[in-house]
C-alpha cells in the first residue's frame, strides 16, 4: 500500500476538486431543500432556492446552521433520509440542550470510515499495523470512526476504549501495537505511567499516533513524541459532520488536510458572517456534501482558524486547517469533552445552589485540571463535615452527569464571587495550548 | 438539657477566621467554647457563646452560613479517667458521637466536654444514670 488511501482525490488538481464541489454541492442543496423543510425554511427568510446555487462560488448565499439550530430542531429536525435508511447514530456529550444526535446511513459511516482510513495511511499506517484504538467507544465519535478507519486499512484492530491503563499499556506490549489513537492528554498520561513503570520509550513497538478531540500544542505534542517514542499527528473532526476525520495531519505535522471531496471550507468573521479571503483568520464553517442522512450547510464550527493552500510536501492538494485557535463562543474543551458554562450553572440552581461560579481550567502534567468554586448557602449548610461533603458529592456526580467528566468542586464564601451584572469573568483558563 | 451550639461556615482562606471573629468582639458577643472541623477547602467553627439568638442574626446580617444545633455539655473530674466514663456511658447505650470538644473553666478539678450526638435525649439518659450532669445554658454563660 502506497502513502495515500485514495490518490486520486488527495492529490487531485485545484480546478478538478473544484468541480467535484461544484457538483456535489448542487447536488445536495437540492437534496436538504427536498428532504429538510427547517433548512428549507431558513433558505426561504434568505431568499434563496436551489437554483440559485449553481457552484461553490454561490455558497455564501446559503444560511449558516449553528448549534442552537441543532438544538431547536433536536432529534429529527435536521435529518434527511427516512429512519429506515438511517444505520446509526452518534451523539455529543453533555445534556442540558446542547446534545447533538447525528444520524448515518450506511454509506454515511463507509464515507466517514474512509476519511479515517486516509488519516491512519497518511501517518504511515498498512495492513501490516497493529492499531490501538483508545478513545472512548460507544456515543461518543471517536472510537467508532477510527475503529472503522483502521478496519478499512487492515490494521490489527484493539479496540481498547478509553481508560484502564495499565490494561492499555499490557495489551500494547503484548501484542505490538504500531499506531495508537487516542486524545493527546491520554497519550501523555499512558506515556508518563510507561516511564514509572519503568519501561523506555524504545520498549514498545509504535511509531505514530493520531491524536484528538481537545486543543493541544507543539510542546505537548513533541513532549509525547519523547515519552512514546513515537511521531505525533493531529487530527480534526466534530459529531455534526460526521467525527474525527474532517481533516487529518501528514508526514509534514504542519496543519491538517481536509477531506474536500466530503466538505467544503469557508474562513468568516464571527461577528459579521463575511466570508474572508484565503490566508484570514476566522471561524470555520464546514458544508457536508456528500453526507446522506445528516448534512449540514454551512454550519458554524466556532472554531477560530486559518486555512493554508500553499504546497505541502506530502503532495496531497487538499487545503490544510491549523490547529484550531481558539473559541468564538463560550466553549470550553476540557479532557477532550464539550463544556459550556451555561451547563454549570443550571446544575447549580438546579442542587440548589447560588448560579455564581467561577471555573478554573489547568494543565497540569498534560492532563487538564477542572475546578469549580461554589459559593456555600445557607440552605446548603450544615452542622458536621460529613453531611457537607455528602452535598458536595452529590453536587459533583450532577455535574458528571450532565458533563461527562468529573470536576473538582471547592466551596467558598457566600457573595465572594463577582456577580454577573457587567462583565462577570467566570472562566480563567490558564492552559497555554496555542 | 441541651445548649445551643453556634455552627459557622468559614472558608479556608487566609483572613477569614479573623474576620468573623472580629464580629465577634465588636458585637460583645463572648466566646465560652469552640472548636474548628476544618477540611482542605472550608472549616466549620463551632461556638459557644453567651448570646446565641443575637450572635446567629448578627452572623445572618453579614451573609454566614451558619446553623444553631442543640448540644450536651457536662462536668467530668479533671483528672485521668474522667473522659471515659462519660465515652462508656455512650458506648455501652450505643449512642454514636459527631464530635466533641473540650474546655476548662475556672472551677477547680472539673473540666468540660461539648457533645453533639444522634439521640440527645438518650445520651442525656445515659450520662445522668452515670451520675454526670449536664450543664444548662445559664450554667454556662455564665461560668
Amino acid at each position: 500500500m502506497g502513502k495515500y488511501w485514495n490518490e486520486q482525490i488527495e492529490c487531485m488538481s485545484r480546478e478538478d476538486m473544484k468541480k467535484l464541489q461544484d457538483e456535489r454541492l448542487v447536488k445536495q442543496v437540492k437534496h436538504v431543500w427536498d428532504n429538510v423543510p427547517y433548512y428549507r425554511k431558513k433558505m426561504e427568510e434568505k431568499g434563496v432556492t436551489p437554483d440559485d446555487i449553481k457552484s461553490t462560488d454561490d455558497l455564501y448565499k446559503l444560511p449558516f446552521l449553528t448549534k442552537a439550530d441543532l438544538r431547536d430542531a433536536y432529534p429529527y429536525g435536521l435529518l434527511a433520509k427516512p429512519l429506515s435508511e438511517c444505520v446509526r447514530i452518534q451523539s455529543t456529550s453533555g445534556t442540558t440542550g446542547k446534545r447533538v444526535v447525528a444520524f448515518y446511513t450506511q454509506n454515511d459511516i463507509d464515507l466517514w470510515e474512509d476519511c479515517c482510513a486516509r488519516a491512519i495511511t497518511a501517518v504511515g499506517g498498512t495492513e501490516d499495523d497493529v492499531c490501538q484504538v483508545c478513545y472512548g467507544y460507544g456515543l461518543f465519535t471517536g472510537g467508532p470512526g477510527l475503529n472503522g478507519g483502521s478496519h478499512k486499512v487492515g490494521c490489527l484492530t484493539l479496540p481498547m476504549s478509553s481508560g484502564n491503563t495499565e490494561r492499555q499499556i499490557q495489551f500494547m506490549m503484548d501484542l505490538g501495537s504500531t499506531i495508537i489513537c487516542c486524545t493527546p492528554s491520554y497519550a501523555a498520561y499512558i506515556g508518563e505511567t510507561l516511564h514509572e513503570m519503568g519501561y523506555k520509550p524504545e520498549d514498545n513497538k509504535l511509531k505514530a499516533g493520531i491524536f484528538g478531540a481537545e486543543p493541544w500544542t507543539e510542546e505537548m505534542r513533541r513532549e509525547i513524541e519523547k515519552s512514546l517514542g513515537i511521531k505525533a499527528y493531529d487530527i480534526y473532526g466534530l459529531t455534526e459532520t460526521s467525527g474525527p476525520g474532517v481533516a487529518f495531519e501528514c508526514e509534514a505535522q504542519t496543519g491538517m488536510h481536509i477531506n474536500e471531496d466530503n466538505f467544503i471550507a469557508e474562513i468568516i468573521d464571527p461577528d459579521t458572517g463575511e466570508v474572508l479571503p484565503e490566508g484570514s483568520k476566522g471561524e470555520l464553517v464546514f458544508t457536508s456534501i456528500t453526507k446522506e442522512a445528516f448534512p449540514l450547510l454551512r454550519y458554524r464550527t466556532r472554531d477560530i482558524c486559518v486555512l493554508t493552500r500553499e504546497k505541502c510536501s506530502c503532495g496531497r492538494t487538499l487545503v490544510k486547517m491549523c490547529k484550531p485557535m481558539g473559541r468564538s463562543d463560550d466553549m470550553m474543551i476540557i479532557r477532550g469533552v464539550n463544556v459550556f458554562p451555561s451547563q454549570i450553572e443550571s446544575v447549580l440552581i438546579e442542587q440548589g445552589y447560588s448560579p455564581n461560579y467561577l471555573i478554573e481550567v489547568d494543565r497540569v502534567n498534560n492532563t487538564d485540571t477542572f475546578d469549580i468554586s461554589v459559593e456555600m448557602n445557607a440552605d446548603q449548610f450544615s452542622d458536621t463535615v460529613k453531611d457537607i461533603q455528602k452535598k458536595e458529592a452529590e453536587l459533583v456526580s450532577a455535574m458528571k452527569t450532565v458533563l461527562g467528566i468529573n470536576p473538582k468542586v471547592h466551596l467558598v464564601s457566600p457573595k465572594s464571587i463577582a456577580r454577573s451584572e457587567g462583565k462577570a469573568v467566570r472562566v480563567i483558563d490558564k492552559r497555554k495550548l496555542i | 438539657m441541651t445548649i445551643k451550639q453556634l455552627s459557622v461556615f468559614v472558608e479556608n482562606r487566609p483572613g477569614k477566621l479573623s474576620a468573623v471573629t472580629r464580629l465577634f468582639g465588636d458585637n460583645k458577643i463572648d466566646i465560652r467554647a469552640m472548636s474548628i472541623a476544618d477540611t482542605k477547602d472550608f472549616g466549620i467553627l463551632r461556638l459557644i457563646v453567651n448570646d446565641p439568638e443575637k450572635a446567629l442574626e448578627i452572623l445572618k446580617e453579614n451573609d454566614y452560613p451558619v446553623t444553631i444545633t442543640n448540644v450536651i455539655a457536662i462536668g467530668v473530674d479533671d483528672a485521668p479517667g474522667g473522659l471515659a466514663g462519660a465515652m462508656e456511658a455512650l458506648y455501652e447505650n450505643n449512642i454514636g458521637l459527631e464530635y466533641m470538644y473540650a474546655f476548662v473553666s475556672k472551677t477547680e478539678n472539673t473540666a468540660y466536654v461539648v457533645f453533639r450526638v444522634e439521640n440527645n435525649e438518650k445520651a442525656l439518659e445515659a450520662l445522668t444514670e452515670k451520675g454526670y450532669e449536664a450543664l444548662t445554658a445559664s450554667d454556662l454563660y455564665d461560668m
